[in-house]
């Protein structure tokens, strides 16, 4: 208790003179009192909810009021459910699509933005960044007009420059997954420049001279000096965009104006979680469906972890 | 003959620069789309990409442009609330993570008690839980809790981001000076005190990226808005614009002026702020 009042009562300050290790020292309850904010938020808003999706996944659900065990079920369920493969499908796609897209493309610019010499770098890197200032929903909003057949700038550019081009190119009803890895490319590249950049210029300029003098070619420099002393930050770029891309939900959704698109091309894993507990109202079988969302992303965040450790040792 | 150093140099530098600037055109040309759609009619809409052709200065009939679409936002469709919403919603997130984040990280940086690693395990825990596994309990804790369709609801579960307590905790580390600290409490100085006048203001630039990185996380917020608020009154501009194209799904160019004011404040922001903000980006991942 006398730690507790002291910390409010000022020190005779007016004796500057303290003798060495006979200060107050900090008392014991101050970091867990700096520390009550998280701690509490994190029990009641994360530990909670995280044991009641373990029980949920194996109830089934009428809205948050009525529920009934049913087992393994849901588990069982999902295994045969066609949509939820359809979503795992579709989600893989994207997010193959969109790592196989953004990444080359990032690094190529940062690597443009990089090179010595270069005016008006701070210009080009806050026009790339620009985008991913815009919220997913605004993206969506944005390119669901810009993909609408006849109208939309995509179709009415592609048919100017071809006119063999079909200005009515059903985009948004067929071909869903080319309009959302687009999309995300637009949104994404950026913002994956940034952290390409921020890796590049952390590269030594002597080791970049010296391989110069001894004659490498540009390639050869990359591969052999530049490339492994960004890949920490490539598979950090690589893993964050896998795990962005398998919750793949706004875009798509207000793409699709709030639908998983004709015959369920857009259909997402979260976007099929969302709809079964938020639509129709079973939060155990969406439970369900984000455990295994959140299984299929631990094995690549242990991938990438068995990745980097891999690079070290070798 | 010969080129000297820095003519060869701006010669290989050319290619450069045309690779740039193509690839800035396409980022910025679906801005400029929607720039011209949002100050269009309906009509102008669907008869041109851009601007309307007519016999104006650069061939633009600058008299069809229009600022109805604006006009009809504010007016008839109510989108201050919304707006107001946004702000409010964006800024009390952005302040209360800021506060609760770096003077949890601040405790995790510079005290040494028992359970310290314990709790340092905690936050990486729950850096990588998945936000959807969370969206249907969490949905019903709300429920449970009678916080749903409140503005309370929204703004609670966020409030110390492990995220944000982690980048603190990286940032106090070297930022902070144990002896300063020290000093301080041989000159009597109360523990809240401290953390006020000499944690914070050392961290400064921490700060601001911080802030900045939450207020467009909460402003762009789109799930959270969604599932929590039924009353079409608490709509931030996410929500809002989106219900906006389910009413007037044809109304190009309202739903453009729609997305325009809603991106277009936080644009001018960050561009100007964009240093200190891609410095707190990297900060973490880089050199964390």
């Amino acid at each position: 208790m006398s730690e507790v009042a002291s910390s409010s009562v000022p020190a005779p300050a007016a004796n500057p003179v303290v003798p060495q290790g006979r200060y107050r020292a900090e008392p014991r309850w101050v970091p867990w009192v700096f520390l009550a904010p998280f701690l509490l938020t994190f029990g009641v808003f994360l530990v909670w909810p995280l044991m009641q999706s373990v029980l949920l996944a194996f109830q089934q659900t009428f809205g948050p009021k009525t529920s009934a065990w049913v087992g393994l079920a849901n588990f069982n369920f999902m295994f045969h459910d066609p949509l939820f493969w359809k979503a795992v499908g579709n989600t893989a796609g994207f997010a193959a699509g969109a790592v196989c897209f953004q990444l080359p493309l990032s690094l190529g610019l940062a690597l443009l933005l990089n090179r010595p010499g270069l005016k008006g770098r701070a210009f080009f890197r806050m026009i790339f960044f620009a985008p991913s200032l815009v919220g997913l929903v605004f993206v969506g909003l944005l390119f669901g007009l810009m993909f609408a057949p006849r109208t939309g700038l995509v179709n009415t550019t592609l048919h100017g420059l071809f006119p063999a081009f079909d200005p009515e190119f059903p985009w948004l009803q067929l071909y869903i997954l080319p309009a959302l890895i687009f999309a995300a490319l637009w949104l994404y590249v950026g913002f994956n420049m940034i952290y390409f950049l921020a890796a590049l210029q952390n590269v030594p300029e002597e080791l970049m001279e010296a391989s110069a003098l001894d004659g490498a070619g540009p390639w050869h420099r990359f591969r052999h000096i530049v490339l492994p002393e960004i890949l920490p930050v490539a598979t950090f770029v690589v893993l964050m965009s896998l795990l962005g891309s398998l919750q793949l939900f706004e875009l798509p959704f207000v793409l699709l104006n709030g639908t998983a698109g004709p015959d369920n091309r857009g259909l997402t894993i979260v976007m099929y979680l969302y709809n079964t507990g938020f639509v129709s109202g079973d939060l155990g079988y969406a439970s369900a469906i984000g455990w295994v969302l959140a299984l299929f992303m631990g094995a690549f965040a242990l991938g990438q972890r068995w990745f980097s450790k891999h690079q070290e040792e070798s | 003959m010969p080129l000297t150093q820095s003519q060869r140099q701006r010669l290989l530098l050319a290619p450069v620069y045309a690779a740039l600037v193509v690839a800035a055109g396409f980022t910025l040309v679906p801005f400029v789309w929607l720039i011209c759609a949002a100050f269009k009619t309906n009509a102008d809409v669907f008869s041109s990409n851009f601007l309307p052709r007519g016999d104006g200065f650069l061939g633009v009939a600058w008299e069809r442009l229009t600022t109805l679409n604006f006009v009809r936002l504010f007016t008839e469709l109510g989108i201050g609330r919304a707006m107001a919403n946004s702000i409010f919603l964006a800024a009390t997130s952005a302040l209360l993570a800021t506060f609760f984040c770096a003077l949890a990280g601040y405790a995790l940086a510079k005290f040494r008690f028992p359970g310290r690693d314990w709790v340092i395990s905690l936050v990486l825990a729950a850096l990588v839980i998945p936000g959807s596994l969370l969206m249907a309990p969490g949905y019903k804790l709300l429920y449970d809790l009678g916080l749903l369709d409140s503005y309370l609801g929204l703004l609670l579960p966020g409030i110390t981001p492990a995220f944000g307590v982690f980048l603190f905790r990286q940032s106090m580390m070297n930022a902070v000076p144990a002896t300063l600290l020290e000093s301080a409490r041989i000159d009597g100085a109360g523990e809240f005190r401290i953390f006020f006048t000499i944690v914070l203001p050392l961290v400064r630039p921490m700060i601001g990226a911080y802030l900045m990185i939450t207020f467009l996380g909460a402003w762009n917020n789109f799930i959270g808005p969604q599932i929590v608020f039924q009353d079409p009154a608490r709509f931030p501009l996410s929500v809002a614009i989106n219900q906006l194209r389910g009413l007037y799904g044809t109304d190009y160019g309202l739903i453009m002026s729609g997305t325009l004011v809603s991106i277009a404040p936080v644009l001018a922001l960050f561009l100007l702020l964009q240093k200190e903000f891609i410095a707190g980006l990297t900060s973490g991942a880089v050199k964390g």
